[in-house]
């Protein structure tokens, strides 16, 4: 059986849909027809892939305008006689074809203080406890697909990437924020420097998840929770302001 | 175009490759003080590390405090069918527990146990629980704890960067000179030492676990170059792959899922690994349901399902059985958990594996079981390198992860990988910062051999007309999933090589369109060369080798030859071509050998690290 694809083609500066048809066998997903597309008749289509499982978050892109994971997509989530779009993500600059530019994602990484654990047993051991960790595992699925970052509208509507980090590195807070040998403080900077304020929670990020990963109310909403703590909670307030601690 | 213009970069020590082992040893390298370049195929944190699912392998004893590095020295060089360099299974089993401590330290959270210390599972041809794990995601685990430690080391990452080929100055490392994928410019990288940490080249066939970027690139790169290749013939079929749907065959299932129960049936619904369980570990092994089924509750006393035996055993079973027509509807067998395990426990302990079979296949693993079949998975063998310091015969050139040969012999355990990348990448960042510190005059810069390597690659895109590289890429996989498959003979062997001849003539002519900013059918071109490297060493060595070991089943040699523990064999770049020798193994220091041949009770119990 042959299907209709529409696939974004063009660089930065301009680029239009073009329209292939390739053939389709059972089973097939979105990323399988990009490379029989490749094959047959476009060498030069630039598609991001790695893993082809899921589990690497390289092939996000856009099908018929929801952002999804290429390899994880089956066609026949699409009606057999509907055309499927597929472009680059939104919310970052394009490269080339379906290869958008994440190269912001990788700086907000490095702006983010790292672990800093406290001191092993005496046995050279830390330890933990399953029921503590399992919150923090939950935030450590994370592929790294940005999908999320692409649906979040502080960064795809209103372009305020100086603004707020996303949902992807407020994940990323959190699994630090919630180590249960975590000795650092970022409670300070989440406000003031990665904006948690910033999201309104509409919880389109948590939608888009291939992980499933609660990302608004597991991760997000604690951490507004712990800002507000610190800075607004009245009690505390009023302890600061007694004994001149900050 | 003048050649001397060429973008140009300088680190002390450019790492080649960005996956668990390239990234540990950049960051070794950083800590040691030196400036360190890496460049990767992929963006940072998608390299196939993320692939691994089941654990890391390292006797730290905390489920089973019998256990320590010297029955899992034993294990890894039995295993390896004791082909193994004596003194990289050494190291590894030594070191491994640190390396996995230190990377808790670094950020990793691993699943626990009762008391709250790093918890171990089972898993094939080890002895005792051994494989720290997160779920079935401990690749991802592992990897994303190096990236974000690694970004805070003052390490230079150059993402979507391909290496093409080495320079040398009177041949030892000057340099890389690679190209990036987003302009498809060049790049020249002068480094007083690089460090290929690549991984296989599983691409080289058709159904495999591996991604595009497994093409064999830094073996290529080497073997150019005139490094030596060692144990190539050994290439791991993992056992359960996926086989349905067509466009996801070969994808991995991972072995957790046997070590948390599973078993594997035939299409009469008989438990047939107990049919295949070899000599050498039929002491070890339970030989009835009623045994195995004691071990899965925690019996200590009995011995381990036969489903855990070492992945060349149980790959060969699945395809005897398949041949027998006693195969699953879509040619593989069954791999059931769903039996041995609530569906509350399947989804805490394999959620990828749960959702892998859910949205790809739209099969319940809880409920039914999966169709599984053997999937090109490992190389063993690879860049042959000093034991101690992972120095190639190239000085200057290090080699680290699964693109280096040695460790693991005639065939890998499950977990050894992820322990090997940790290990040796920390060790490769050592030997190089050895090496650049007794350096005493830093080398040059050759520029008709950069013009060499940007001619070769520019060529493709400036024939009028060519071969297409995706179809011959095809071709190839075809033809090694063919020829040099599971079980080989000599004679398909020889049929194969004749094969690759004239997909090689082939690769000479190879065109891609369009312009080289981030080009597919350019970049595939430029990586056919290296897979065609691979997939002729791999056949040449499988030829040499006239006995069954390990991972390399020849039809027409059955069994382990007496002469076939003596030696290595070894590829080099001769100017008659590709040459593939025996090269004599020297007799293993006694304290290994001792502990090697030695009785579990006798090493039982022993306190574990180095």
């Amino acid at each position: 059986m042959d299907r209709k694809f529409k696939v974004w083609r063009g660089n930065k500066k301009s680029g239009e849909f073009i329209s292939y048809s390739v053939a389709v066998e059972q089973g097939m997903v979105v990323l399988d027809a990009v490379h029989r597309i490749q094959t047959e008749h476009a060498s030069d289509l630039a598609v991001r892939w790695n893993c082809k499982a899921g589990k690497c978050g390289s092939c996000s892109v856009e099908i018929n305008g929801k952002p999804k994971l290429a390899c994880m997509t089956r066609l026949n989530d699409y009606r057999e006689d509907e055309e499927i779009t597929i472009q680059p993500i939104k919310a970052f600059p394009i490269i080339k074809d379906l290869v958008a530019d994440f190269s912001w994602n990788y700086e907000q990484n490095k702006r983010i203080q790292p672990l800093k654990i406290r001191a092993r047993d005496k046995d050279g051991n830390h330890r933990m406890f399953q029921r503590d960790v399992e919150r923090i595992q939950e935030f450590r699925k994370c592929i790294e697909c940005f999908l999320c970052q692409d649906v979040c509208h502080v960064l795809r509507d209103h372009n305020k990437k100086d603004k707020f980090i996303g949902p992807r590195f407020m994940i990323r807070l959190a699994s630090l924020e919630m180590h249960p040998l975590d000795e650092a403080d970022r409670i300070p900077a989440i406000k003031e420097e990665f904006g948690a304020g910033m999201c309104n929670i509409t919880r389109c990020c948590t939608d888009v998840c291939p992980e499933h990963i609660q990302i608004t109310d597991n991760g997000i909403i604690p951490l507004k929770e712990r800002v507000v703590d610190k800075y607004y909670d009245p009690v505390m307030w009023l302890y600061r302001k007694i004994f001149k601690r900050n | 175009m003048d050649f001397s213009d060429i973008q140009t970069v300088e680190h002390d020590v450019l790492v080649v490759g960005a996956g668990g082992a390239g990234i540990r040893a950049a960051v070794e390298c950083a800590q040691n003080g030196l400036n360190t370049g890496m460049i990767s195929k992929s963006l940072l944190g998608k390299a196939h590390t993320v692939m691994a699912e089941g654990g890391v392998a390292a006797a730290m004893g905390n489920v089973d405090s019998r256990d320590n590095w010297k029955i899992h020295f034993r294990d890894t060089m039995r295993g390896g069918k004791f082909l193994n360099q004596w003194r990289m299974a050494e190291l590894h089993a030594k070191q491994a527990p640190e390396r996995v401590r230190e990377l808790e330290e670094w950020g990793a959270v691993f699943d626990r146990t009762e008391n709250g210390l790093i918890n171990q599972r089972n898993f094939g041809g080890h002895r005792y629980p051994r494989l720290a794990h997160v779920g079935d995601r401990t690749g991802l685990e592992i990897l994303r704890t190096l990236q974000d430690f690694c970004i805070h080391k003052g390490i230079h990452t150059h993402m979507e960067c391909t290496g093409l080929d080495l320079v040398l100055d009177n041949g030892r490392v000057a340099g890389l000179v690679g190209y990036w994928r987003e302009t498809g410019r060049f790049i020249l990288f002068k480094a007083k030492a690089v460090i290929f940490a690549t991984g296989g080249g599983g691409k080289a066939w058709r159904i495999t676990s591996n991604s595009w970027e497994y093409s064999g690139d830094g073996l290529g790169m080497a073997y150019r170059a005139g490094a030596e290749l060692i144990d190539m013939e050994f290439t791991q079929f993992h056992p359960t792959g996926m086989v349905w749907p067509p466009s996801v065959r070969g994808i991995l299932v991972t072995e957790g899922v046997r070590g948390d129960g599973g078993i594997l049936k035939n299409s009469d619904g008989k438990r047939f690994m107990f049919d295949y369980i070899p000599k050498i570990f039929a002491s070890e092994t339970a030989d009835t349901v009623e045994e195995a089924n004691l071990w899965l509750s925690g019996d200590r006393d009995a011995r381990r399902p036969p489903e855990l035996l070492t992945r060349d055993v149980v790959a060969r079973a699945i395809k005897a059985e398949v041949e027998a027509g006693r195969g699953s509807p879509n040619g593989g067998v069954f791999l059931d958990i769903a039996s041995q395990q609530s569906a509350e426990f399947i989804k805490r302990k394999l959620p990828s594996m749960y959702h892998q079979f859910k949205e790809l296949a739209v099969i319940d693993i809880t409920e039914v079981p999966m169709e599984v079949g053997p999937t090109l998975h490992y190389f063993m063998g690879g860049i042959r390198v000093d034991s101690n310091s992972q120095e190639t015969n190239i000085p200057g050139l290090f080699a680290c992860g699964e693109c280096a040969g040695g460790m693991h012999g005639a065939n890998r355990l499950g977990g050894n990988s992820l322990s090997d990348l940790l290990v040796f990448g920390k060790l490769a960042g050592d030997g190089v910062t050895n090496y650049i510190n007794n350096l005493s005059n830093k080398p040059q810069i050759n520029n008709l051999k950069i013009k060499e390597i940007i001619t070769s690659a520019t060529d493709i895109l400036n024939r009028d007309e060519g071969i297409n590289p995706f179809v011959l890429h095809e071709k190839l996989q075809e033809t090694m999933q063919k020829y040099v498959g599971i079980v080989r003979t000599g004679d398909e062997l020889q049929l194969g090589l004749e094969k690759l001849e004239k997909i090689k003539e082939d690769v000479g002519r190879v065109y891609a369109h369009a312009s080289p900013q981030y080009n597919p059918g350019w970049n595939e071109a430029l990586d056919l060369k290296n897979l065609m490297v691979t997939a002729e060493a791999v056949t040449k060595a499988a030829f040499l080798r006239e006995e069954s070991r390990g991972a390399h089943t020849r039809l027409d040699f059955e069994g382990e030859s007496e002469e076939g523990m003596k030696y290595n064999v070894v590829i080099r770049n001769t100017s008659s071509g590709m040459v593939a020798e025996k090269r004599h193994r020297e007799e293993p220091p006694k304290e290994l050998s001792d502990i090697a041949f030695a009785t579990l009770s006798e090493l039982e119990g022993e306190s574990s690290g180095s």
